[in-house]
């Protein structure tokens, strides 16, 4: 994100793909609809199972329960007191962890002397599973918001750093040689070739790295949290909530799936010149 | 005037890829250099590009000796290299970002023009034919006006068809402004239909092995008689250049030299 700002990708072009035909765009919309069958599906079936009195639904709440729950947090303010929280906390340690990711990774992709140098220990510290730095952050950092932030750094850190490494070290050296028949300079080299050609590898591993702070920032509200939705997800295990349990989950799969489609549509127009497989849908 | 002098080649893995290939290129001459595959014909248009750097002798063009990539000599490669990222048109601009905005459009438009692909500018290199590709490369490195344009097996990835037409449209943007080409090739008839000279090298380790002059007229007949005799001419010499028997030929490799063979 903090490298996209200056990327010689903004063409003033034409869209020369023409309007799509009604058939098309009725596709357009359908296949999304078809993804949502199976969940709407479910529910619905879950809804009516607990309605006819099949299940009481007490450990498995029915939709509508998990809903006015959402509704209830909604109305005394308390949910979007929890979703500023972690928001927040995946907001700074994934700002912190890209950060961190992207300058070593570039770096240690760009000089081999520093990736010679850094490269072992960071894959060293990749080995050692995040969360059993839970107990040093907290001697370190405190139990408050630092600890979380670090550990949710960490998280983010390790795809941000090999994604961009990776990608640097994967520039096809023919396009380079192009540069350098050109005689660019190395700043315009970094400029025109290689921040270009890394790209596409970087947005997957900005996207790979927020999966992770989401997955993170729970493990870090289980540390004791006074609020954020993981601090719902223990306090609804704790007095035997499963309606807050489940719409916390809710919530949180909606956050993700937002923000990383939030990456995609930011990063959609620099990316347009790509031919992969997967933009055209994949295989029918 | 392109000069090789002795250039030679072993790289850091200990294959000896050249051997003291010595060459003077006259501006605007079209030389055709021809031989078998792994016999150094790529390490020596690398070496005149200044990608790589020989190992003995000395490349001088225009008396500077050419250790970098150098302003006045471009480079076509066998795939088009275009930057995916960048449109047709920005990427036949590459070269040209030292100048200002509108003259490099006028000279893009041109050169779009050129190549008869101005309906193109806008698209991006994946929506290309290979042939399409090609002619942009071509573009790219003829808008700076090089001095010398090397060419390494630049329509051996085309169809029959289409690499006739990007032969005949070659001698034709050359017409322009007559720079000096240098063809790295392995097909006889491509020699033979554009070169003023095809140098036949042999292999292991890569020398010159004979220079034969094309006297034929623009443009050329690929039908006529006196075509054909050159051609078999340069073939025979591919043929005696595999035969170990056969000692080099030409003087100029072993110029004020021992009989080192
Ligand atoms: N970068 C390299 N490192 C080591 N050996 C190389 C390299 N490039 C080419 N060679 C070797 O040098 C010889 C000549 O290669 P090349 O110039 O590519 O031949 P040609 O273009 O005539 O097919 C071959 O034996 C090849 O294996
Ligand atoms: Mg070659």
């Amino acid at each position: 994100m903090t490298m996209s700002a200056e990327l010689p990708v903004t063409l003033e072009r034409a869209d020369t793909t023409a309007a799509p035909p009604p058939s098309a765009r009725l596709l357009r919309y359908a296949r999304p609809a078809l993804g949502l069958l199976l969940p709407v599906g479910l529910a619905l079936f879950w809804e009516l199972w607990v309605a006819l009195g099949y299940s009481n639904g007490r450990l498995v709440p029915p939709p509508t329960k998990i809903f006015a729950t959402v509704m209830e947090l909604a109305k005394s303010g308390e949910l979007s007191r929890h979703i500023a929280a972690t928001v927040t906390r995946v907001a700074a340690g994934f700002g912190l962890g890209v950060a961190a990711g992207t300058i070593l990774g570039a770096v240690s992709g760009y000089w081999g002397v520093v990736r010679q140098l850094l490269d072992p220990t960071v894959q060293a510290l990749r080995a050692i599973p995040s969360i059993a730095w839970v107990p040093l952050f907290i001697l370190w950092l405190g139990i408050f918001e630092t600890s979380k932030v670090a550990l949710i750094a960490v998280g983010v850190f390790f795809p941000v750093y090999l994604g961009v490494m990776g990608a640097i070290l994967s520039v096809d050296r023919k396009i380079v040689e192009v540069g350098r028949i050109f005689r660019l300079s190395g700043p315009a080299m970094i400029r025109r070739i290689l921040l270009p050609a890394v790209l596409p590898a970087y947005v997957v591993a900005l996207r790979v790295g927020l999966g992770l702070g989401w997955m993170f920032v729970v493990a870090a509200e289980f540390m004791g949290a006074s609020e954020g939705l993981g601090y719902l997800l223990i306090d609804g295990q704790q007095l035997g909530k499963p309606a807050q349990i489940v719409a916390a989950i809710v919530i949180f799969a909606i956050l993700g799936k937002t923000t990383d489609w939030l990456i995609e549509l930011a990063t959609a127009p620099l990316l347009r010149w790509q031919d992969a497989f997967g933009r055209q849908g994949g295989a029918a | 005037m392109l000069a090789l002098e002795k250039v030679g080649k072993t790289y850091p893995n200990g294959v000896h890829a050249l051997e003291r290939f010595s060459a003077e290129i006259k501006p605007g001459e079209i030389v055709a250099i021809i031989g078998g595959s792994g016999c150094g014909k790529s390490t020596l248009l690398r070496a005149i590009a200044g990608l790589d750097r020989a190992s003995t002798g000395t490349v001088t063009l225009d008396n500077a000796v050419i250790t970098a990539p150098h302003a006045k000599i471009g480079i076509i490669f066998q795939e088009p290299r275009l930057l995916p990222w960048l449109s047709v048109a920005d990427n036949i601009g590459f070269g040209l970002s030292d100048l200002p905005a509108d003259v490099r459009r006028e000279k893009v438009a041109q050169a779009l023009a050129r190549v008869g692909l101005a309906d193109k500018a806008k698209a991006w290199p994946r929506e290309l034919s290979g042939g399409q590709a090609q002619r942009v490369a071509i573009a790219r490195a003829l808008v700076p006006q090089p001095e010398v344009l090397l060419l390494d097996e630049p329509f051996s990835a085309l169809d029959a068809f289409t690499r006739r037409d990007l032969q005949d449209h070659l001698l034709d943007l050359w017409n322009d402004t007559r720079p000096t080409l240098i063809l790295v090739t392995h097909d006889v008839d491509e020699a033979v239909v554009l070169a003023d000279r095809v140098l036949v090298m042999r292999p292991r380790p890569g020398r010159l092995f004979e220079a034969i002059r094309i006297n034929l007229t623009r443009p050329r007949d690929r039908s006529s008689p006196l075509f054909e005799n050159f051609k078999r001419h340069v073939l025979t010499s591919l043929d005696r250049s595999l035969d170990r028997n056969v000692p080099d030929a030409d003087p100029k490799t072993v110029a004020g030299e021992a009989m080192w063979w």
